[in-house]
């Protein structure tokens, strides 16, 4: 990706971001925005794993549940503000991702899968499980964050709604800017050397297991901080939140959009967020419906949505 | 005593319904390279069909028979719709392909089938055998048994006939295959087929025990992955023995440890197999094309 | 271009769905967990709303205005139930909602209704929801709390003090769990072994196994929903344990028995009136409305209602009365009318709310039941 072309990705996604409410047909539609931009910010994340790195995950919602946990529970039992809480937890996570990552990451293909998968099934599990602390299944409430009464010091007065789709919007812009700035750097370069070829990139002197160990230290505080947001959004979480479904969610989301591309990622995080809200009239059908979707896409736009709309557009522009 | 043989037995019948949907993941994987995570959904559709087909009014045996041949319809439909025509696609792009797949079969059956649980009389009655005094079903022996005689079967086809011998030599070598005159494409339909009725058997062989409704597929989806992973993806063998163990540590841990974290443990022991033995317990060593 | 084209897309595509309003229609929201893990309680309970629906718009509506249900699927997840709280206030601009199968969704959308002042009666057990009481919120089902109460009354009735649990790890099971293990000590019981399954387990005997070896264990209490219990009840047979069983409200339906089969027998639970419909004798109150109810359910699904469902055909009644009472369809005056609500009976019990009980519901609204050859039997 060219500098320019990396500025034109992020201005564009920034129009849009600006320009969406103008079609809104009602305030509700703050609130899928907001959720798709917290779902983009993961996706970005896993980009850095899948796209860049080439290693695949299906437990990274770990990591969100890790984040949105210590988000919840850190107003109650340290005294802090639910903002520190949200720090605390990345830092968590990207710790908990270090230490798991060097045995985990020795692992190729499906059996990595079944490794990542089973660590978010522990995080859940322990969720579920510790109801003292956490609530259990039925969840525990989250601390306001405070935007809305920052958003009235400063003379703004926007709903809740507004303010957060705001604010989720700049998170994802800043997300997605420092994820493409990596991409150009060195590390970006060895990690794509190790997508393309993980013995030649060896050949070549690319430290192999340090490059994948950082994609997916980076990628876990990614999915932290989405959980993070979405608990703080919410004002409310479950372990859920840490589910295999939710995992998956996201890796759907990052392939079906465009695993290569952040903008790819958040395209399909966008239609993923938005379908099941159109999908509602299906009713019974709705599963039914998203699972042909999710095949027909697949099967023949294998890239994903955006790569192939992206060279259709180029192709009769 | 008598506890720890209960324990064993409770073990072993779930451990058995794992080791079968492994299996199944082994004899798609082998042929095409696809992990399936529709495979669950072939056990739901055994198990689902068999009760709509004996409350229609079908004796039990029919309805079982009609059950297997279902899921393999639908085993072939699965690859020949969706499959094939993505040969040659990422690793990533044919697992979503397989997880809309199950979306897409659950949806059918919440369609079809509605919400409810539903289970079928036992094939040999409900009095439990009592051995050394731990009970178990005769129901139990249906499915370790039946998953015996599945896996004893399927090594034979795979080891002494000449198509059996063509699906091995695909899962080794496609190419090579293909030039000796192997059918690759009627292998690979020949596993998804094979591979939905040995699902459908287990749901028809455990829904008397276990109860069936059309979401239970996932679960299953989920430990029969994690067990064909832990014995080493690609060895039948490995399915077995994996599916076995990781029934055997839930019932231990629920029995020793604690029922609340017998999940936990089950992944906690994969876990730390694959670090030791990145390649599970009986996979062949993973190695990149360059 | 492509990401605005698509919300474009999508909201052109959510904005059909949410139609021009009608002249005099009054919306009513739904959110319930039709599908997931908690299907067994959404199912029957959108069910019952969508028949309601149909018998009142029959009967000319309510205060001579239609009615119209939006219902959303939630799917038992707490993040899709607060979006959809959210798009029923803020898109379909409903004047109350009822729903929220489970607690950990009625608890995501309980900020929502409370901040936009909507009306919202859940269909979920925990205390939690309304205890503190918020302005906004009422229920409908008795909380796990009274039915663990009605439980060990009767163990203790049966002069037993050492019970053994099983409960499920799902957060119906993990909250009656809790509210059980906090009341045990009024009734000079203990719990003497305590353990849990798994949402998708397919055998229970080794807990039970376990229970069975817990020195002095006199009865066994079982506390979820869905297959599990039924799991466990065949479980018992064949472990061959003659204590006596409690199981749940949860399981309190037809179904159970089925799935159960011969093993159910004798196994005693909490229920409600519409259980014993038919045994129900002259006179009791609950008589009329809970034969009238089953009788239109079975003849519209061709099953029988469970209890959950019950829930809902409880909260749906409140909410017309309300909207009667209030004469209006502002959302301020349904909940100042819902808040009245006093001796309505219904087919989980009789209402008496007030400002500092949302749900209105005392003990003598659970009966004890016990199955015999099949059949639900009054425990006297």
């Amino acid at each position: 990706m060219k500098p320019s072309t990396k500025l034109l990705a992020l201005a564009v996604l920034a129009i849009l971001i600006a320009l969406a409410p103008l079609v809104f047909p009602s305030s509700f539609y703050y609130r899928i925005g907001a959720l798709i931009f917290v779902n983009g910010l993961a996706v970005t994340g896993l980009v850095i794993l899948f796209g860049y790195a080439g290693q695949i995950s299906l437990g990274h919602a770990g990591f969100a549940g890790i984040g949105a946990y210590a988000t919840a529970l850190s107003p109650g039992l340290l005294g802090v503000h639910p903002g520190i809480g949200l720090v605390l937890g990345a830092i968590l996570s990207g710790l908990v991702a270090f230490l798991i990552g060097r045995p985990i990451l020795r692992l190729k293909g499906h059996y990595l899968a079944v490794a990542t998968l089973g660590f978010g099934i522990l995080v859940f599990i322990t969720l579920n499980n510790e109801s003292q602390l956490t609530g259990g299944p039925d969840g525990m409430p989250v601390e306001d964050l405070g935007l809305r009464d920052l958003s009235r010091a400063l003379g703004l007065g926007l709903s809740t709604s507004e303010v957060w789709y705001w604010f989720m919007g700049i998170v994802l812009l800043v997300g997605a800017w420092l994820a493409m700035n990596l991409f150009q750097s060195p590390t970006g370069r060895a990690l794509r050397a190790l997508h393309d070829s993980e013995t030649a990139a060896r050949t070549h002197g690319v430290d192999v297991a340090r490059y994948k160990l950082v994609a997916f230290v980076i990628s876990a505080v990614y999915a932290s901080l989405a959980g993070s947001l979405q608990a703080l959004l919410n004002r409310f979480v479950t372990p859920d939140v840490a589910g295999f479904l939710h995992s998956v969610e996201w890796v759907v989301m990052t392939v079906l959009g465009g695993a290569g591309s952040v903008i790819g990622a958040i395209f399909g995080a966008a239609i993923l967020t938005a379908l099941p809200q159109a999908l509602t009239v299906f009713q019974e059908y709705e599963h039914l419906i998203l699972g042909a979707i999710m095949m027909l896409v697949m099967i023949f736009l294998r890239e994903g949505l955006f790569p192939s709309v992206a060279r259709l557009v180029g192709r009769s522009a | 005593m008598s506890e720890l043989l209960q324990f064993l037995f409770s073990g072993l019948t779930v451990g058995a319904v794992y080791a079968l949907v492994a299996l199944g993941f082994t004899l798609i994987y082998n042929a095409s390279g696809v992990v399936n995570f529709a495979q669950g959904e072939f056990v739901m559709i055994g198990g689902m069909t068999t009760v709509f087909l004996f409350d229609a009014g079908a004796p039990l045996w029919l309805a079982c028979a009609g059950a297997i041949v279902v899921a393999m319809a639908v085993g072939y439909l699965l690859n020949k719709l969706a499959i094939e025509p993505a040969r040659g696609a990422s690793i990533v792009t044919l697992i979503i392909i397989t997880i809309g797949a199950s979306i897409f079969l659950r949806g059918v059956a919440q369609v079809v089938f509605g919400k409810s649980i539903h289970r079928y009389p036992a094939f040999s009655g409900e009095a439990p055998f009592v051995i050394g005094g731990a009970t178990i079903l005769p129901q139990s022996l249906w499915v370790l048994f039946g998953g015996a005689a599945i896996f004893v079967g399927l090594w034979l086809f795979l080891t002494r006939s000449i198509t059996g011998k063509a699906v091995l030599a695909t899962a080794n070598n496609r190419l090579a295959a293909s030039l000796v005159g192997v059918n690759t494409n009627a292998m690979m339909t020949l596993s998804f087929a094979l591979s939905a009725a040995i699902g459908a058997l287990a749901g028809v062989l455990a829904t008397p025990i276990t109860l069936t409704s059309f979401d239970v597929g996932v679960a299953l989806a989920l430990k029969g992955f994690a067990a064909a992973m832990l014995g080493g993806m690609g060895s039948p063998v490995g399915a077995l023995i994996g599916g076995l163990l990781l029934g055997l540590i839930e019932a231990l841990t629920a029995g020793y440890i604690s029922s609340e974290y017998k999940d936990a443990a089950a992944f906690i022991v994969i876990l730390v197999v694959l670090f030791v033995m990145p390649s599970g317990l009986f996979g062949r060593a993973a190695t990149e094309r360059v | 271009m492509r990401l605005k084209t698509t919300l474009t897309a999508a909201a052109a595509i959510a904005a059909l769905t949410a139609a021009s309003p009608a002249l005099a229609e009054i919306r009513i929201g739904s959110s319930l967990s039709v599908t997931g893990p908690a299907s067994f309680l959404g199912d029957p309970e959108l069910k019952t709303l969508e028949m309601l629906v149909d018998q009142i718009n029959a009967e000319g509506g309510i205060n001579g205005e239609e009615v119209r249900l939006i219902h959303y699927d939630d799917a038992g997840d707490a993040n899709r139930a607060r979006t959809f709280a959210t798009r029923l206030v803020e898109d379909d601009e409903v004047v109350a909602v009822i729903g929220g199968s489970t607690t950990g969704t009625t608890m995501a959308m309980v900020p929502v209704y409370q901040d936009e002042e909507i009306p919202f009666i859940s269909l979920a057990g925990a205390v939690v929801i309304i205890d503190p009481v918020k302005e906004y919120v009422f229920k409908t089902p008795h909380t796990d709390r009274m039915a663990c109460e009605k439980i060990f009354a009767d163990i203790q009735a049966r002069g037993l003090s050492k019970v053994g649990m099983i409960s499920g790890q799902g957060g119906f099971g993990k909250s009656m769990r809790e509210q059980c293990l906090d009341v045990v000590g009024e009734y000079g019981i203990e719990v003497v072994a305590d353990e849990t399954y798994g949402p998708d387990d397919a055998d229970m005997t080794v807990q039970l196994t376990r229970i069975r070896n817990t020195e002095g264990v006199e009865a066994v209490v079982v506390a979820g929903f869905g297959q599990g219990p039924a799991i466990v009840t065949r479980n018992y047979a064949q472990l061959g344990i003659d204590l006596p069983m409690y199981q749940s409200h949860g399981v309190a339906s037809d179904a159970f028995i089925e799935l159960a089969g011969e093993a159910a027998d004798g196994v005693r639970l909490p229920g409600t009136a519409l259980l014993i419909a038919d045994i129900l004798p002259e006179g009791d109150p609950q008589r009329e409305v809970v034969q009238a109810y089953k009788a239109a359910y079975e003849e519209r699904y061709g099953q029988e209602p469970s209890t959950f469902a019950g829930y809902a055909y409880d909260a749906f009644q409140l909410l017309v009365k309300a909207i009667e009472e209030a004469g209006s369809t502002d959302p301020n005056a349904i909940r100042d009318a819902l808040e009245a609500t006093s001796g309505h009976v219904g087919v989980t019990g009789e209402f008496n709310m007030s400002p500092e009980d949302h749900m209105g519901l005392d003990l003598s609204a659970f009966r004890m039941l016990e199955i015999r050859d099949g059949e639900w039997v009054l425990v006297e």
